[in-house]
Parts: C-alpha cells; sequence; structure tokens
C-alpha cells in the first residue's frame, strides 16, 4: 500500500489500483456528507481532479494519483458517504484505476513513512 | 492565537476534547469527540449545552424605569420594545440610515431596566451604539457572567432537575432564579429551533452548572458546527452571513419582527434608523428576498454560490448566504438572496456549483419545523 502527501491510499489489487483517504483525512475532514465521483472510463493525469469530497465543515479535492483510466467508482458512496468516515482503508474506497505507468507509484510513501509524515 | 479571548469555560472545552477554533474574536469549541452530525441530532433528540459566553450581555437602565429605557430603545431598533410585558423577550435589529441590519439581538423586559443580548462580533459597535445613541439611558456591559444555551426537547426537564420551577416558563419568558449556582437570568429561548433555554451564570459558577448539566444522560457538549446546521434548519439568520449592513429586515424576510406599532400607520411608527427605506419596502415589497433552498441530490450550494434562473445563460438572479447538509432533514439546505420575481416557493432555480449548474427549489423556511414550548 503506498500513500500520497495529499493523504490518498493506493492499494494494487489484480490489474487495478484502488484508491481512497486515510483514516487520518477521513477524521481532519469530520463527518462527510457527499461525495461526487468520477465516471467510468474517465482517463485522468496525475493531480487531475477527480473527487469532491463535502464534510460538514467544507468541500475538498481528491486528485488523481497517477495517470490512467478509471474503471470503477465505489457508488455506495453517493448513498452512504458516512462509509468514508467508518472504514476509510476499506469500505471507504473511492475508485479504482488502470495505471499508464506504474511506476509513478514508487514515490510514494509506504505505511511507516506516512506514519511519521502525519506524525 | 494569544490575541484571541476566552470564555469561563474555555478550560472545561479542553478537557472534553474540543477541536478549539478562532470565532468572532475567541477560542471557542466548533466540536466534540462526538462530531457534528451526532451532536446535531442528540440535540434534536435529547438535549445539547453551548457555550455563548461570547455573546454581549448588557443591561439598559433609565430614570424612568423600562418604558422610558425602551422608548429610548425604538430609535435605534424598528421593534415594538415598549409593548412587551414584563417578563418577555423579543427579537431584534439594530439598523443603519441605508435600512441595514447592524445586528440582530434579544431584548427583554425585566421590570425596571431592559436586559440585551447582542453577537459577539458586533458587541463592541453595539455598546457604542447604544451608549452615544441613548444618552439618557445607563448602558452596562454585563463582563461577570457565562451564558450557556440548553436545547433540545430533553432541556425542559433536565433544567428543572437543577432548577425547580424553570419547566412553568413558556417561549420568549425570562426570569430571575436563585440556584444552588447563585442567581441564574433565565429566558425560554435559544436559537436552534428547539425548546429550551438561554442561562447566564456568575462566570465563577458557570464551569460547576456546566458539569452538572453535562453530568445528566440527556444532555452532550455541542459546538460550534453543529450550532450552524441546527439554526440552519430552523431557517434563523447568522449576522454577517444571511444579514448584514447592507440587507434590510424587509429583504432578510424578517418583517415579523417588525410590529404594526412601528409601521406607516402604526402609533409609534417610524423614528429608527433607515426607517424610510424600510417602511416604504414594507409597503411596496423588496426588490430581492431571502429564501430557503433545497438543493437536488446530496451536494451542499454553500455560501456564495451564485444563483440563475435557468440552467444555462442569464444573468445571476442572487446569491447563497449560508448552506450546509442537514443532519435531521437528511439532505442539502441553503438560504440566499434572490430577486424577488422567483423568491415563491416551489420555484425551481439552478446554483453553479464547481461550474456546473445543479437544481434548487425555492423552499418555505424553517426546514425543520420548531419545537417550541408556546
Amino acid at each position: 500500500m503506498k500513500f500520497t502527501e495529499e493523504h490518498e491510499w493506493l492499494r494494487v489489487e489484480d490489474d487495478v489500483v484502488v484508491v481512497g483517504i486515510t483514516e487520518h483525512a477521513a477524521e481532519q475532514l469530520g463527518d462527510i456528507v457527499f461525495v461526487e465521483l468520477p465516471s467510468v472510463g474517465t482517463e485522468v493525469v496525475k493531480d487531475d481532479e477527480v473527487v469532491v469530497i463535502e464534510s460538514v465543515k467544507a468541500a475538498s479535492d481528491i486528485l488523481a494519483p497517477i495517470d490512467g483510466e478509471i474503471t470503477e467508482v465505489n457508488d455506495v458512496l453517493t448513498d452512504e458517504p458516512s462509509k468514508v468516515n467508518d472504514d476509510a482503508m476499506g469500505d471507504g474506497w473511492m475508485f479504482k484505476m488502470k495505471a499508464s505507468d506504474a511506476t509513478q507509484m514508487d514515490d510514494y510513501m509506504d505505511e511507516a513513512a506516512y506514519k511519521k509524515f502525519v506524525g | 492565537m494569544s490575541d484571541l479571548r476566552v470564555t469561563p469555560l474555555n478550560a472545561l472545552h479542553k478537557e472534553l476534547g474540543a477541536k478549539m477554533v478562532p470565532f468572532a474574536g475567541y477560542e471557542m469549541p466548533v466540536q466534540y469527540p462526538l462530531g457534528v452530525m451526532k451532536e446535531h441530532l442528540h440535540c434534536r433528540a435529547e438535549a445539547g449545552l453551548f457555550d455563548v459566553s461570547h455573546m454581549g450581555q448588557v443591561i439598559i437602565r433609565a430614570p424612568g424605569g423600562y418604558d422610558a429605557a425602551a422608548t429610548a430603545f425604538e430609535t435605534l431598533v424598528p421593534v415594538n420594545a415598549l409593548g412587551l410585558g414584563e417578563g418577555r423577550q423579543r427579537y431584534a435589529m439594530f439598523t443603519n440610515d441605508k435600512g441595514g441590519i447592524e445586528d440582530d439581538l434579544m431584548i427583554a423586559n425585566r421590570g425596571d431596566h431592559m436586559f440585551v443580548v447582542v453577537n459577539a462580533a458586533c458587541k463592541e459597535a453595539d455598546i457604542t451604539r447604544m451608549t452615544t445613541g441613548l444618552p439618557e439611558c445607563e448602558v452596562t456591559e454585563i463582563t461577570d457572567r457565562a451564558l450557556l444555551a440548553l436545547q433540545g426537547p430533553g432541556a425542559e426537564a433536565a433544567l428543572e432537575a437543577l432548577v425547580p420551577g424553570v419547566a412553568s416558563m413558556t417561549f420568549m419568558d425570562v426570569g430571575v432564579m436563585a440556584s444552588d449556582w447563585g442567581e441564574l437570568w433565565i429566558s425560554r429561548s435559544g436559537y436552534t429551533g428547539e425548546d429550551g433555554y438561554e442561562i447566564s451564570v456568575p462566570e465563577d459558577q458557570s464551569e460547576a452548572l456546566a458539569r452538572a448539566l453535562i453530568a445528566l444522560d440527556a444532555v452532550e457538549p455541542i459546538g460550534l458546527g453543529a450550532r450552524d446546521s441546527l439554526r440552519l434548519e430552523a431557517g434563523l439568520c447568522l449576522y454577517g452571513h444571511d444579514i448584514d449592513s447592507g440587507t434590510t429586515p424587509v429583504e432578510a424576510a424578517l418583517t415579523w419582527a417588525i410590529q404594526k406599532v412601528r409601521r406607516n400607520g402604526g402609533a409609534r411608527a417610524g423614528g429608527f434608523p433607515g426607517a424610510d427605506t424600510i417602511l416604504a419596502q414594507l409597503d411596496d415589497g423588496p426588490t430581492r428576498r431571502r429564501v430557503g433552498l433545497r438543493p437536488e441530490g446530496r451536494a451542499p450550494m454553500r455560501e456564495g454560490t451564485e444563483l440563475y434562473a435557468g440552467a444555462e445563460g442569464g444573468d445571476v438572479i442572487g446569491h447563497v448566504t449560508s448552506g450546509a447538509f442537514g443532519p435531521t432533514l437528511g439532505g442539502p439546505m441553503s438560504m440566499g438572496y434572490v430577486t424577488a420575481g422567483f423568491a415563491d416557493d416551489g420555484t425551481t432555480i439552478y446554483g453553479d456549483v464547481r461550474g456546473k449548474r445543479l437544481p434548487a427549489t425555492i423552499t418555505a423556511l424553517p426546514f425543520v419545523p420548531a419545537n417550541f414550548k408556546r
């Protein structure tokens, strides 16, 4: 599992990369009330805004961590956005993507480095 | 944050694990470990305790007693202060020469004097306004008392257990009660749409009273985050957002707070700042009006969202002044101003959310019915 400085996690499952936000990020955002997901099939470039998360406080963007194509989104979040608070690293995943250059993940932190990063 | 002021309950908030934020010059709790959503729902189901000690408490005395103080006070507000019964409270607003709102406040008739509660961010200006505008009165800011709000359907039983007698008060009654925490100034009011009380307590007793309240099963401490979503569900204005010096009470749909006696044809019509503008708007209707909005879907339309009549093109017809997700409502809700022709309930308009025009329906306020004990 890899972690970005923007508090996203990436997990490689077979030939796709699953992306979500970390427990730390979910806690910082507070209660999440709305998640706007991208369309399946969207081609994204690293740092494109792909997801909007609205918490009770504010809207935040999630950026594409790598280049690739969105292959699946977690539709459950449309009706149950609180799943991100309940299980950020599991059922609260956001989208899956097919990486066009998997080596882009190499620069991201491993879990130990991320834990150190968030203190 | 060293220049921030603190309330007498600051240490208690921190002990309870509150996340503290700067608000109106004070360090205040925005949420406790329960979280905004659960705090909100708890207040609607049982009872929530809010620290509102940052707000200003002011006593106004005149040599002629309450009537003289109220008569003078009517030169500052478009509200019937003189006709307010003893032991009763009423919503009011200070206006400016253009008819704009300088602050909203509560006034109470306490027999021989008037008691006023004003917003934290405005209190210095308000006190200057009252001191200079009411030369015949003695205007005293109360600085040795905290202010708590206990709100929710469980508030009556909770407070009655500690301060017997409060259950017999009805909405907008005020009273002075002896208690184990000194003399309490209690009003049956609040700003959540729920039944409840605001309690002015001697500063040195405030933490003990707060601890006694949250020790009760029904009562949880509630932060500013839930206070904001509760008041928005209740359709209540937040000063500096939904109302300000550029919005008039008529535009803000606060005409219910301007009693007949102060309107054209009334015995004490006008005589307050901006009367010409406000009275003309009462007769002719305003060109824009505050409305409630229910966006379709789940995406909130937040403060600043521009509003349009159609899904494409056209000029801006208004903007959102408060927007959030309503935990009790179970969906997004906003308040804002729209041009008069689009202000009717049921009208569909469109908000620009991140470059997309999303539909929203003009909806009667409040979003969640009030639960006052009248």
